[in-house]
C-alpha cells in the first residue's frame, strides 16, 4: 500500500492534476464571467413583455418583469417589476411579493413610450392632442400617434442640425474673431482699422446668429403634437412628440417584430448619443474615443519602445547600468496607473500644455486650450503605461535573433546600422506586435489614469470631425471603460443603468478583441513574411 | 606558387583576452585558388579565417599583432573602411543563416547596401547571382517566396549566391558542409570548383577527404600555430611534420 502511494507520487500523476486542476478553476472563472457579462448585456435590448398585475388591494401596477426572487428550488416569492413612469412615481423599479397577485394580464395595447426625458413610460395611449385640442381618442388615438411618428422624429433632427449646424458654426466663429480682437487689442491702438473690421464681421455674425435662433424657434413651433398615456396607475400623462424617441407595444409584437426591434436598439446603442446623463441612448462619441486613445498611444508607444529596445539590446554596452536601466523599465509596470494619471496632469498638463498655451494660445488665456485634458495627454500618459511592455516584448524579440543571422549583414559590408534597419527590425516586427497587443488590451482597459488627464462624462464633440485641422488632440473624450464607472456608479438612477453597464462592458470586451485580432492577424502575415527559425 | 599572392599574412598573432589563439603565423594565399585550412577543434583555424575579413572586430577582449594585406592592402590600415574590406573579402558561414526574407531579397541584399536601386540592374545581379550559385534552376519560380523555406544545402548556396552577389575577390568558407548530407556537400565542392577561377577562395573544413578533394593548397593548424602548409597533395601524401602525418592518419584530432 504505502510503496504503491509512493509510486504514484513519483510518477508526478497527482500534481499534473493539480496543475490541470488550476487552470480548469482559472478557466471556469472567466467563462463565467464572461457568459454573466453577455447574459446581462444581451437581453438588455429585448422586448420584454409588460405584466399589469392586479394586487389583493385592488391596486393595478403594470411593468417588465426583470428579476424574480424566491426560496432555493422552492416557488417564486417576489417579482421586481420595471414599472417606468419615473416622474410620475418616483421609482424606476418596485419589488410585488408574489402571493399578493390576484389576476395577471398582457393586455396588446400597453405601449412602451422612450422620452428624452425620465425615462420610459408605460401606460395605454388615450389621446392625441394637436396644440392642446384632442384630435383622436381611444382605439383610433394609436393610429393616430403612429401616423404622426416619423413626422416628430424628423423634426427633432431638423432642430439638432440647426442647434449643431448653423448656431454652432456661428459660435465657433464668434469665438474665433473674439481672440482676434483680443490679441489686436493687446498690440495697442495701431490696428484700428482691423479692429473695426473684426467688429463689424462680428456684428454681420450676431445676425446670423439671430437668424438661426428665429429659424429654431419656427421649427420647434411646429411640433405640436402631444400624447397623452394613460398609466396603470389612473394618472394621464401627455407627453409632447419632440419628446418622444421611440414607441413600442411588446405585449402586441410577433417574434420577427422584437428580433427587428432588438436589432434597432442594438444599432442605435453603437451608433447613437448618450441621452439621459448617458443611462440612455447610444455609446458612440465613447466607442470613438477609445479607439482613437488607443490608436494614438499605439503610435506613440510602438516606435518609442522599439528605440528604447533597440538601444538597451544592441548599442548599450551590457553592465551594471544597462541591467539596472532594465530592472526599473520592468519594475514600471507595476506602478500603480493612477500615479501615472499623477503624472501625467502634473507633467504633460500643466509644464507641456501650459507652455503650449502660453507660447501658442495666448490670446484665450485664462481659458487653457492644451493647458487641460485632452486626447493627446490621455494618450501619451497611456504611452508611458505601456512602454514596458513593448519594450520587454522587443528585448525578448531581438534576443531570439540568431548572432549568425547579423554577422551575415556584417560579412557584405553592412554597417552595424544597416543592419539593425534592414535586416534586425523586419525580424523582431513579429514581437514588436506581440508587445503592442498586450499593451493595447491594457490600455483599452484602463480607467484611472484618464480621469486624471482628459476623460470626461459628456463630450461635446468627438476628437475627430470635419473642422480643419480635423484632427482636434487638445480636445476632451468619452472612453467606455470610464463610461462604465460613470453610469454604474455615478448615475442618478443606478438600478436603471445598470443593464447598461453590462452592454457597454461587452461592448468594451468586443473593441479589445477586435483590435487585438487586428494585430494578431498583421502578425501572423508578417510572420509568414520573415520567419525566423532557420532550417 | 607562381601565381600572383592575393593574401599575405605576416607574423600574424591574436589573443582573446589573455588566452593566445594563433601564435606568429605567416602565409601566402595566391590568387585564384582554393586554400583549406585544416587542424582539429581549437586550434585556430576559423579565427584565422576571420581575421582576413575582420570579424574578430566584433569580439570584445580581441587583440592582433602582425600583418594582412589583401590585394597590397594593409587591412588594418587606420584609413581602410572595414566595410569596404567586407565587400571585397565575402564570407559564408558555417551554419547557413539567409536572412529571413524572400530568396531575391537576400541575393539583392549586397547590392542594395553598394547603392544598387535600378529593379532591372537587381535583377540581373540576382539572377547572375544564383546561376553562379548553382540554384537558379531550382528558385527561379518562387524568388519572392521566403529563404527560410529552401532545403539546408539549397539555403547554403544562397548564401554562397548572396555573398558573390556583391563580386568580391575572395570567399572565405567557414566549414560550409558541416552541416549538411553528403549530396548536398558534393554540390557545394563542384561549385567551390567552377567559382576556383573567377575568386580566390579559402575554406575551413573539418574534413580532411575535403580538403584532399577541392583545394590546392592546404595549412595544417595545431593549438594557434601553423605547422605545415603548401600545395595539397605534397601535405596529403607527403607531410614534412610528423604532427601532420599523425593528424592526416587518424592517430588523434
Amino acid at each position: 500500500m504505502k510503496t504503491s502511494l509512493r509510486r504514484l507520487f513519483r510518477s508526478g500523476e497527482p500534481y499534473v492534476w493539480l496543475a490541470g486542476g488550476a487552470l480548469a478553476l482559472a478557466l471556469s472563472m472567466v467563462v463565467i464571467l464572461v457568459a454573466v457579462i453577455l447574459v446581462n448585456a444581451l437581453g438588455f435590448f429585448w422586448p420584454r413583455a409588460v405584466m399589469q398585475a392586479t394586487l389583493r388591494d385592488g391596486t393595478v401596477v403594470a411593468g417588465q418583469v426583470v428579476d424574480r426572487e424566491g426560496a432555493a428550488g422552492g416557488p417564486i416569492v417576489r417579482v421586481k417589476l420595471k414599472v417606468a413612469n419615473r416622474d410620475l412615481t418616483s421609482a424606476d423599479f418596485v419589488w410585488i411579493d408574489d402571493s399578493a397577485i390576484t389576476a395577471r394580464a398582457y393586455p396588446p395595447e400597453i405601449v412602451v413610450v422612450e422620452r428624452t426625458e425620465w425615462g420610459p413610460l408605460i401606460g395605454v395611449v388615450k389621446e392625441v392632442r394637436e396644440r392642446g385640442a384632442p384630435v383622436a381618442t381611444g382605439a383610433a388615438a394609436a393610429a393616430a400617434l403612429d401616423a404622426r411618428l416619423p413626422a416628430a422624429a424628423r423634426l427633432r433632427r431638423d432642430v439638432r442640425a440647426v442647434e449643431t449646424g448653423a448656431i454652432g458654426d456661428v459660435n465657433r466663429k464668434q469665438e474665433q474673431l473674439r481672440l482676434a480682437l483680443k490679441g489686436l487689442e493687446k498690440r495697442g491702438a495701431s490696428a484700428r482699422a482691423d479692429v473695426e473690421a473684426a467688429q463689424r464681421e462680428l456684428a454681420k455674425l450676431d445676425e446670423e446668429y439671430k437668424a438661426a435662433e428665429s429659424r429654431l424657434i419656427e421649427l420647434r413651433s411646429r411640433g405640436t403634437a402631444a400624447v397623452v398615456v394613460a398609466t396603470a396607475a389612473g394618472k394621464d400623462k401627455e407627453v409632447p412628440l419632440a419628446q418622444v424617441v421611440g414607441v413600442y407595444r411588446p405585449n402586441a409584437m410577433s417574434t420577427p417584430a422584437k428580433v427587428w426591434h432588438y436589432a434597432t436598439r442594438v444599432w442605435e446603442f453603437v451608433s447613437d448619443d448618450p441621452r439621459e446623463s448617458n443611462t440612455e441612448g447610444g455609446v458612440f462619441p465613447a466607442i470613438f474615443g477609445t479607439v482613437m486613445m488607443v490608436m494614438i498611444m499605439s503610435v506613440i508607444v510602438a516606435p518609442l519602445g522599439v528605440v528604447a529596445a533597440f538601444y538597451l539590446r544592441e548599442y548599450a554596452k551590457q553592465g551594471a547600468m544597462v541591467s539596472a536601466v532594465r530592472i526599473a523599465v520592468n519594475n514600471l509596470a507595476g506602478v500603480p496607473s493612477i500615479v501615472f494619471g499623477v503624472f501625467g496632469v502634473g507633467f504633460f498638463i500643466y509644464a507641456v500644455g501650459g507652455t503650449i498655451d502660453r507660447w501658442f494660445y495666448a490670446e484665450s488665456l485664462p481659458a487653457p486650450t492644451f493647458g487641460t485634458g485632452g486626447i493627446l495627454w490621455a494618450s501619451l500618459t497611456l504611452a508611458l503605461l505601456t512602454i514596458p511592455v513593448v519594450i520587454v516584448a522587443t528585448e525578448e524579440g531581438l534576443a531570439a535573433i540568431p548572432r549568425s543571422t547579423r554577422e551575415g549583414s556584417l560579412a557584405l559590408g553592412a554597417t552595424k546600422f544597416e543592419t539593425t534597419l534592414r535586416v534586425v527590425l523586419p525580424a523582431v516586427m513579429p514581437s514588436v506586435l506581440t508587445g503592442l497587443i498586450l499593451a493595447m488590451a491594457r490600455a483599452a482597459g484602463e480607467v484611472a489614469p484618464l480621469m486624471l488627464t482628459g476623460v470626461v462624462k459628456l463630450a461635446p464633440s468627438l476628437p475627430l470631425d470635419g473642422l480643419p485641422p480635423f484632427l482636434h488632440l487638445e480636445r476632451k473624450f468619452m472612453h467606455l471603460g470610464f463610461h462604465i464607472y460613470d453610469v454604474g456608479f455615478q448615475s442618478p438612477n443606478v438600478d436603471a443603468a445598470r443593464p447598461m453597464v453590462f452592454a457597454t462592458t461587452l461592448l468594451l470586451l468586443v473593441i479589445v478583441v477586435l483590435l487585438n485580432l487586428f494585430a494578431i492577424q498583421l502578425r501572423s502575415r508578417l510572420r509568414r513574411r520573415y520567419r525566423t527559425t532557420a532550417l | 606558387m607562381l601565381e600572383p599572392a592575393m593574401i599575405e599574412i605576416e607574423r600574424l598573432s591574436l589573443w582573446y583576452a589573455d588566452k593566445r589563439a594563433l601564435n606568429d603565423i605567416s602565409m601566402t594565399i595566391p590568387k585564384q585558388r582554393i586554400t583549406a585550412f585544416i587542424g582539429p577543434s581549437g586550434c585556430g583555424k576559423s579565427t584565422l579565417l576571420r581575421c582576413l575579413n575582420r570579424m574578430n572586430d566584433l569580439v570584445d577582449g580581441v587583440r592582433i599583432e602582425g600583418v594582412i594585406r589583401i590585394g597590397g592592402t594593409d587591412i588594418h590600415d587606420a584609413g581602410l573602411d572595414v566595410t569596404e574590406l567586407r565587400k571585397r573579402v565575402g564570407m559564408v558561414f558555417q551554419k547557413s543563416n539567409p536572412f529571413p526574407k524572400s530568396i531575391f531579397e537576400n541575393v539583392a541584399y549586397g547590392p542594395r547596401i553598394l547603392g544598387v536601386r535600378s529593379r532591372a540592374d537587381l535583377d540581373g545581379i540576382v539572377e547572375r547571382s544564383l546561376r553562379a550559385a548553382a540554384l537558379w534552376e531550382e528558385v527561379s519560380d518562387r524568388l519572392h517566396d521566403t529563404a527560410l523555406g529552401l532545403s539546408g544545402g539549397q539555403q547554403q548556396r544562397l548564401c554562397i549566391a548572396r555573398a558573390i552577389a556583391v563580386e568580391p575577390d575572395v570567399l572565405l568558407m567557414d566549414e560550409p558542409c558541416s552541416a549538411l548530407d553528403p549530396i548536398a556537400t558534393a554540390k557545394i565542392e563542384e561549385l567551390m570548383l567552377e567559382l576556383r577561377s573567377s575568386y580566390t577562395i579559402v575554406i575551413v573544413t573539418h574534413n580532411m577527404q575535403q580538403a584532399a578533394r577541392v583545394s590546392d593548397d592546404t595549412g595544417f593548424l595545431l593549438l594557434g600555430d601553423l605547422v605545415e602548409f603548401g600545395a595539397t597533395r605534397g601535405i596529403f601524401t607527403n607531410p614534412g611534420d610528423k604532427r601532420t602525418e599523425d593528424y592526416i592518419t587518424g592517430r588523434f584530432g
